[in-house]
């Protein structure tokens, strides 16, 4: 299960066979040269890890140079691993394009969310709130948490305002519409998450 | 230019011909029928084009039967065959909403000359 580090570009729409519009992202996807292995012998599992993007000179440490030189690329400004059952199939150096996938075929693809602050629990819950006329003073708040006497407490697990976002989101099953392998470019069906910019993990 | 653009580069027609708001058009669409494939006309007043680029749509309206049909169409989806431009019309506004309200000779457009 190998796959790319991306960088999202942005939404747009394409038209499907049927003449329906399709929502779509847009992600520039490597290419991303391998430049580790991870074994199963020496390191007790099997993974590859490849990188993305160009360093700038002055941001590479001694330990990347020499792990690029070794791959003979350029430092790789990100750094992803991907676990792969059997790592002996990848080269150090090898290079993985948008090749990798294509048309129809489903990903997943992982990305840090847009940090949404502490965030109340209509927006961070979809709770419904409170009335906002009719004399009510409760508009945004959650309501009722629990019963009273017994169990004199609030249950774990209950949901409540607080930080919302900047997480790692994985979402699953997404299928590729496009496919450009000139440009290194991915479109997929529906959202992703994370900012325009940001990285993104697409796996089979 | 960037990689959007390119994405949608690719999906942008280029046989489009000039038409706007007022204008009398029959737009020719592929309809798949089971496993068949026929065309089918929508011919009527253009009363709307909104949005750009890909996702640019228009909306025509004819009178069938005593009532009024409205059909919107996305400006490059690729099952519109073609776009005829029957006459040109003379109009003072770009939406012609108005002509919901109209029917008969009042919901007759001039011709543009």
């Amino acid at each position: 299960m190998s796959g790319l580090i991306g960088r999202k570009i942005g939404m747009t729409q394409v038209f499907g066979e049927a003449g329906e519009s399709i929502p779509a992202t847009v992600i520039e996807a490597g290419p991303c040269p391998v430049v580790q292995k991870k074994t199963p012998e020496r390191d007790g599992y099997g993974a590859i890890q490849v990188g993305f993007g160009e360093k700038k000179k002055s941001r590479v440490r001694k330990p990347e140079a020499g792990q690029a030189a070794k791959a003979g690329v350029p430092v790789p400004r990100h750094v992803r691993e991907f676990r792969v059952e059997d790592p002996s199939g990848y080269e150090i150096g090898q290079e993985l394009s948008v090749e990798l996938f294509a048309q129809g075929d489903r990903v997943s693809v992982t990305g840090r969310s847009k940090g949404r602050g502490f965030a109340g629990v209509m927006k961070r819950h979809g709770m419904s709130g409170g009335d906002e006329t009719h004399g009510n003073k409760s508009h945004r708040v959650p309501g009722s948490l629990g019963s009273a006497a017994y169990p004199a407490r609030v249950f774990k697990g209950r949901r409540l305002p607080g930080h919302m976002g900047d997480a790692r989101v994985t979402v699953r099953n997404l299928e590729i519409v496009r496919v450009d392998t000139d440009r290194n470019v991915l479109v997929v069906r529906g959202a992703v998450p994370g900012p325009r910019n940001g990285i993104l993990l697409i796996r089979k | 230019m960037n990689a959007i653009d390119f994405v949608t580069a690719g999906e942008l027609r280029n046989d489009i011909p000039e038409f706007a708001p007022g204008d009398t058009v029959r737009v020719s669409v592929k309809v798949i029928e089971g496993d068949k494939e026929r065309t089918q006309a929508f011919q009527g007043y253009v009363i709307r084009r909104r949005g750009t680029g890909l996702s640019e749509t228009f909306t025509v309206r004819k009178v069938s039967g005593g009532v009024g049909v409205e059909r919107i169409f996305p400006l490059h989806v690729p099952s519109i065959e073609k776009i005829e431009v029957l006459r040109r019309g003379r109009v003072r506004r770009s939406k012609l909403f108005y002509l919901r309200d109209l029917k008969g000779k009042a919901a007759r457009i001039k011709e543009r000359r």
